[in-house]
């Protein structure tokens, strides 16, 4: 057994935390900032376990109508025309440091939490979906109908806009997000889940002694999701 | 003024003649609060720890939506929960006999966490 | 000098009765097609997560558009003085706020929760160019409203230049607040440039105005008023010059974008391979709302000035719906670009061609905005003195003198 894959099967297992939990009554602090560096070298192209994860831990059911329904995170398959060369690699909402949709949001519902986490405040989203038409990264989709069997973490209904939440009722709770646990778990381990700014985590040693890319690091909106391989 | 008295009694006359609502039982022993303060302000602390919660973060305050659920939702004869906001169930059921339709529900789930038999 | 009287329309007359009945109807229906819309989900409209504003918005634009640039006729007679200008400048006022009000109401009621208008009044994010159009929207009512009654009040005359001056001001900068909704999106590509305000000024003088010319026709010829071909000849000729402003900000937009070489593939999309875009771009907005009306307006075209004015303003209202329609939907349509030079494809569609096809529900609920506009115009010139009882050649002439 390779180091590798040891490590994996125990946080698979869920025997370690990576982070730990929130303080029950502490507000989330602007010295954590979480972020994912995904290996897109360990992403194979029909792979679906991080989507497939997100949409039963989100309840994201769908009426299996693919213009319409949610989806919070994907697959995209990218292919260099000039070369041919062609990888595979998940997007979800890439939680901005400078996020459009927080800027444009009438009403201040699309937000950024002090731990950088951008989520929607359903509760004062009117559906007018400017962060949709804002947003580079295409991350969020739009309740298009009434809503059926939401988890009791993740509430979502018919008018309000919705996206990746970076699984934070887990992260609050010293777990991972569902789609890093999964790839570990079933897939080759191709997501690192931390906090960029302590300086001991695993994914800050990473992206400060390997090179890693944004996308879209041009618009200058400083994503928390990192890549290496694209 | 004894007309305007004889009025509102007539108006309120239906609610009065309405049965009270029958509540089902919690799972818990004590509420947060007590009950007159429960009824009184259940959507004030609501609404506030809502925003603790979702915009600054703030996890384990008292006025849990999920915790009211999971407290005060109960479950049928096979032993599957049935939605807090369905007919005779205690959000429901008050909430009918108020008058006041709350829009919780429209996202919030209505049934606390089952153990998912895949995990 | 001839004193211009103003006098109401007379209500429940038969046309009066048939004409808000009419628009009434219309109303219904489109409140109807928004119960459904609310009711069953966004998802019976022709709007996806890939196009996620559509029809109404479509028409809503329009409005919106247009409102600021009807205020045009009253601004010309107060702020920069042309005497001839000034008997419209009440109704100018009116189709303001009328066509205002009939835009917002489509807005608002295609958010997924229209029942939370209350929360975006309450709730203003002040980074968002969508919040400050929240407040610009709300204001324009408020100063149009007050510019009204100096012109109505003579009591208020001292306040007329100075309420003119601001609801000019206001006008400019709403115009330039709706153009930046789309100018400040950098990472549409069909977007995202400055020159979208000005642009979205231009198209608006020259909606409003052709808004105003054909209500101008039908009230003079149901109420019976005289209506001077010296007046439409100068309003027809200003119509030309908004139009030719549009066209030229609308190919200085085009130009820049095929200029960046980035920007290429999506502009031979919108010019030359877009479909339905590229047919209602040249078709549409270019050759109806744009060339055809220039040379009504300054060409020979033997028609009398009454007959040309229509057409004209017909001309610019169809083009305006495509170069609208051209803008905000064909503009969605062109996927987002997360890996540039890169081919995507993905469950989520991205990097291909968005399909939408609007609904009649959405192009029911876009035509109750015209329809709430109508009415308000209606109630307005029935219950005040907007309209004057004579727009002849002596009347304008006879200003013009002093």
């Amino acid at each position: 057994m390779t180091e590798l894959s040891r490590r994996h099967l125990i946080l698979a297992s869920g025997a370690i935390l990576l982070v730990s939990p929130a303080q029950a009554g502490q507000p989330a602090s602007a010295a954590k900032r979480w972020g994912l560096l995904i290996d897109t070298r360990k992403c194979a192209t029909d792979c679906t376990v991080c989507v497939d994860a997100c949409k039963s831990e989100m309840g994201l059911s769908g009426h299996d109508r693919p213009l319409t329904d949610a989806q919070y995170i994907r697959k995209v398959d990218v292919k260099d025309p000039a070369t041919g060369n062609a990888h595979s690699l998940p997007v979800m909402c890439q939680h901005c440091a400078k996020p459009a949709c927080v800027d444009v949001c009438p009403t201040g519902a699309s937000m950024k939490r002090a731990d950088g986490i951008v989520l929607v405040d359903r509760h004062i989203c009117i559906g007018c979906r400017y962060c949709m038409m804002a947003c580079p990264y295409k991350a969020r989709s739009f309740a298009h109908e009434e809503q059926t069997g939401q988890k009791p973490y993740l509430p979502r209904g018919k008018g309000t806009v919705e996206g990746c939440t970076l699984c934070v009722h887990r992260i609050d709770d010293g777990r991972l997000p569902a789609c890093v646990e999964a790839c570990a778990a079933k897939a080759k381990g191709a997501m690192l889940f931390g906090d960029l700014k302590d300086p001991t985590s695993e994914i800050a040693k990473r992206v400060a002694a390997e090179a890693t890319t944004r996308i879209r690091a041009d618009l200058g909106m400083e994503p928390g999701v990192r890549y290496q391989g694209i | 003024m004894g007309g305007l008295l004889l009025m509102l009694l007539l108006v309120t006359l239906p609610a009065l003649a309405a049965d009270l609502p029958s509540l089902p039982k919690p799972k818990g022993e004590a509420c947060i609060a007590a009950n007159d303060v429960m009824r009184r302000d259940h959507p004030d602390m609501l609404k506030h720890q809502r925003d603790d919660t979702m915009r600054l973060g703030i996890r384990g305050g008292k006025a849990s939506l999920k915790d009211c659920v999971a407290c005060h939702s109960t479950a049928d004869t096979a032993g599957k929960p049935v939605p807090i906001n369905a007919e005779g169930q205690f959000c429901q059921s008050c909430h009918a006999y108020a008058a006041v339709k709350p829009d919780c529900f429209e996202c919030h789930a209505t049934t606390p966490t089952v153990k998912e038999a895949s995990r | 000098m001839i004193k211009t009287e103003y006098k109401e329309v007379r209500p429940f007359t038969p046309g009066w009765v048939a004409l808000a009945g009419g628009l009434g109807a219309v109303i219904v229906a489109a409140l109807a097609a928004v119960w459904t819309m609310e009711h069953q989900g966004h998802w019976v409209t022709g709007m996806t997560n890939q196009v996620v504003w559509g029809m109404p918005h479509v028409f809503a634009v329009f409005l919106i558009v247009a409102a600021s640039g009807a205020l045009n006729i009253a601004s010309v007679g107060s702020v920069f003085g042309r005497a001839p200008y000034q008997p419209l400048g009440r109704m100018s006022g009116l189709l303001a706020i009328a066509l205002l009000a009939g835009g917002l109401a489509v807005l608002v009621l295609d958010l997924g929760r229209p029942d939370r208008l209350f929360v975006a009044m309450t709730h203003f994010n002040f980074k968002s160019i969508f919040a400050w159009n929240v407040i610009l929207y709300s204001g324009f009512f408020g100063v149009v409203a007050a510019y009204l009654w100096t012109m109505m009040d003579w009591r208020a005359k001292a306040f007329y230049k100075p309420a003119a001056l601001a609801a000019f001001v206001w006008r400019l900068i709403l115009t330039t607040g709706t153009g930046c909704i789309f100018g400040f999106l950098v990472a549409r590509e069909a977007y995202g440039a400055a020159v979208m305000a000005p642009l979205f000024i231009a198209m608006s003088f020259a909606y409003g105005l052709a808004v105003f010319i054909l209500v101008l026709l039908f009230v003079a010829k149901t109420t019976r008023r005289p209506l001077g071909d010296q007046l439409l000849t100068r309003l027809v000729r200003l119509l030309g010059l908004f139009v030719a402003a549009n066209l030229y900000f609308l190919a200085l937009h085009h130009v820049t974008q095929l200029y960046f070489a980035g920007r290429g593939a999506v502009e031979s999309y919108i010019l030359t391979g877009g479909g339905i875009y590229t047919t209602l771009f040249w078709g549409g907005q270019v050759a109806l709302g744009g060339i055809f009306p220039l040379i009504i307006a300054f060409g020979g075209c033997g028609h009398a000035v009454r007959k040309r004015s229509a057409m004209a303003s017909a001309l610019v209202v169809l083009g305006g719906l495509a170069q609208v329609y051209v803008l905000i939907i064909g503009g969605q349509s062109w996927p987002l670009d997360l890996f540039p030079g890169m081919e995507a494809t993905s469950s989520f569609a991205d990097g291909r061609i968005h399909a939408y096809v609007p609904t009649v529900l959405e192009i029911v609920l876009g035509i109750g905005g015209i329809g709430i506009f109508g009415f308000i115009v209606l109630v307005g010139v029935t219950a005040l003195r907007l309209l004057p009882t004579d727009l002849g050649d002596s009347v304008a002439e006879s200003d013009n003198m002093c």
